[in-house]
């Protein structure tokens, strides 16, 4: 089985990444995975989906919110893997599961990455698995083909930047301030700074992300980066949506006036 | 069990398999800044004697090693004594801690104090060190604790703290912890987290334990000139873990002294509503370190319950997961009610009002009265005073 994250890199030439993030359950299971398709139809490269957890420690009010109603609605590792299953039928974006160790290594990190793999997922992001507790599930990762993507943070030393460069099979992901994730950020002179900074350090492809929510901010980050990552602004409007319905519409909408911007 | 001990925790902030750091890439910087410090200003004259004067005449120790007579008769059993924690300014043993971070926060240049707290205590002590030291000062603490802990609340205020109520997931220490980290990460450059207990990612159950080991120092050298020798049996009781560690460390290496840490079953060990991290738990991550936790067959965290705020919490310290498995320690459990049957009694017979969180230390000598001898003598860790849960007792 192929890795799709590594062919999609291949033949990305000077198109940015657009990265959509949607947690896995809100508002339903169902519906959540209808996004992945419908972010697909709109311009997205790959897919984040957030496997939700009682305690998301690197997040803001809005996944915190999301997760708690995916985890109401009976949401567990095994359901999401049914999910990417289904979608696997006729959908060839790349799929990247985002969400926190405990579950992840309570289901066994062995037999779940083994498992993900054959459901049609490609890649992982574990914002709380630091590099230096990582070296079994990256082993894990490598056999099985799958991508692991890990974060470097403004805070992170240039020695950490090329460990955690490293470690990350395909791409890294770049947290663009301090914080939490959410909507909102104001990204300024020091961002820029900041990535342009990790454009020298690093010599794997790079996305950003946290706090990514208008066009403009988008087309911003993407000038000093590969891409952007995209989660609490789309739960915003997921929330914000009048029926289940036209949270597909809206979110259509907003990803491709993104992808037009980047 | 052999006396020798590999040093703990390792490099990696291990303490066996436990431990280590579980966190988000951007607060690495700040643990290992602050690992860095911790390990330069330990060995410093002048910060070892402003701990020293702190702690005498700001802390008031050392505390009493105090025979419970009259305890002692009713069990008709062991000799019990007391080491009075609940002496302390502020009432428990939590100032140990934050008297020794607020210097390592002031030597790190950090203006901006957080913490989260449960019973209200390690709120207390935060806000207490930072009025003294002129630091500005933010407590998470969740909205139930806030109403069963009201007196700790008032407190806070007064000294000058902000204190933030947490609405989320168990309005109770857990998610006050979660909203603290959240802050951390946020506001890591300029900010010093003062964890409250022997938990959270390397090196804090290092810096905790180092801050909280006095309780034992003071007890060994207390029993030597009051009991001749070591003591049989410590008993403490186990939220995060830090009164117990506190207490036992110093006597980790004397095999011949039988440590107990006591956790909270709440309604029971079979009811599903208890505390009793290390007796019914597995190994987990939350809050940055590997340890037993509390979580279902998903992985995710199960909502504990004690009638005890400062124990109601679903981790606990990966030192007391590694003592566990290598069987130095020994964990047991009482219930909400017998542990409310302890506070009252030692009250009446003592004229010491516990804390609930200590209450469940001292149930557990009611509970297996039976099971000690009586030459032997027992040192419980009456970790704080229980002013502040007049208001549960009244409620009940
Ligand atoms: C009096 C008292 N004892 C014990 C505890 C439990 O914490 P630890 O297990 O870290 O000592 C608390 C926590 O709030 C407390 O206030």
């Amino acid at each position: 089985m192929a890795n799709r994250i590594r062919d999609r890199l291949s033949t990305l030439g000077n198109r940015k990444l657009l990265i959509p993030f949607f947690t896995a359950g809100y508002p339903d299971l169902k519906t959540s995975m209808e996004y992945v398709r419908i972010a697909a139809d709109n311009g997205a490269d790959m897919v984040e989906i957030g496997m939700p957890f009682s305690d998301p420690l690197a997040d803001g009010p809005l996944i915190q919110h999301s997760s708690h109603i995916a985890l109401q609605n009976g949401v567990n590792l095994k359901s999401i893997l049914n999910g990417v299953k289904r979608l696997r039928s006729n959908l060839s974006v790349p799929i990247i599961l985002m969400g926190y160790y405990n579950p992840v290594r309570a289901y066994g990190d062995a037999r779940f990455l083994k498992e993900a793999k054959v459901s049609g997922v490609d890649g992982f992001i574990i914002p709380d698995l630091t590099i230096e507790e990582a070296s079994d599930f990256n082993k894990q990762i490598k056999k099985n083909d799958l991508s692991a993507i890990y974060l470097v943070a403004p805070t992170s030393s240039k020695k950490r930047i090329k460990m955690i460069s490293e470690m990350s099979t395909d791409f890294v992901y770049a947290v663009t301030v301090t914080g939490v994730t959410g909507t909102g950020k104001i990204f300024g002179k020091e961002t820029d700074t900041y990535l342009k900074k990790l454009k020298s350090i690093l010599d794997k492809p790079f996305v950003a992300g946290f706090g990514v929510s208008s066009p403009e901010s988008a087309k911003r980050l993407g000038k000093y980066c590969d891409g952007v990552v995209i989660g609490s602004a789309l739960v915003q409007i997921i929330k914000n949506a009048a029926t289940k319905k036209s949270s597909l519409t809206e979110t259509g909408k907003f990803l491709n006036n993104i992808r037009k911007a980047l | 069990m052999s006396s020798k001990r590999i040093k703990t925790p390792d490099r990696k902030g291990r303490f066996g398999q436990f431990g280590g750091r579980y966190v988000p890439e951007t607060v690495i910087y700040a643990l290992d800044e602050l690992e860095k410090c911790f390990n330069t200003i330990k060995k410093d004259k002048l910060f070892k004697k402003e701990l020293t004067a702190l702690l005498k005449y700001y802390v008031g120790r050392p505390t009493p090693l105090y025979f419970a007579e009259r305890f002692t008769e009713y069990l008709n059993g062991p000799k019990i004594y007391f080491k009075r924690e609940d002496l302390t300014h502020t009432g428990a043993h939590k100032i140990n801690n934050t008297v020794g971070q607020i210097l390592l926060a002031r030597y790190m240049g950090k203006k901006r104090i957080i913490a989260e707290t449960g019973a209200g205590q390690h709120g207390l002590a935060t806000a207490t060190v930072c009025a003294r030291f002129g630091m500005k000062c933010v407590i998470y603490m969740g909205t139930e604790d806030i109403e069963r802990q009201a007196p700790n609340v008032d407190k806070i205020k007064l000294l000058g703290a902000e204190l933030i109520p947490v609405h989320s997931g168990s309005k109770t220490l857990k998610d006050a912890t979660s909203e603290a980290l959240r802050d951390w990460v946020t506001n890591v450059r300029n900010t010093f987290y003062i964890i409250g207990s022997v938990v959270g990612p390397h090196p804090y159950p290092m810096i905790v334990r180092e801050f909280q080991s006095i309780i034992g120092r003071e007890t060994k050298q207390q029993c030597r000139n009051q009991l001749n020798g070591l003591p049989n049996i410590i008993i403490a009781c186990v939220g995060g873990g830090s009164n117990a560690i506190g207490i036992m460390n110093a006597f980790i290496k004397e095999p011949k002294v039988k440590l107990i840490g006591v956790e909270a079953a709440g309604y029971g060990l079979k009811s599903g509503k208890h505390a009793a991290t290390l007796s019914l738990g597995k190994p987990g991550v939350l809050h940055g370190s590997l340890s037993y936790l509390l979580f279902d067959k998903n992985g995710q965290i199960v909502l504990p319950h004690s009638i005890s705020a400062g124990l109601d919490y679903p981790g606990v310290g990966p030192e007391h997961s590694f003592l566990k498995e290598t069987r130095r320690v020994v964990y047991e459990t009482v219930t909400d009610k017998q542990a409310l049957n302890a506070f009252k009694l030692v009250s009446k017979l003592e004229g010491i009002i516990p804390a609930l969180e200590s209450s469940h230390a001292l149930a557990y000598i009611i509970k297996a009265k039976k099971s000690f001898k009586k030459n032997q003598n027992i040192i419980v860790c009456l970790s704080g005073r229980g002013d502040k849960d007049m208001g549960i007792i009244e409620g009940l």
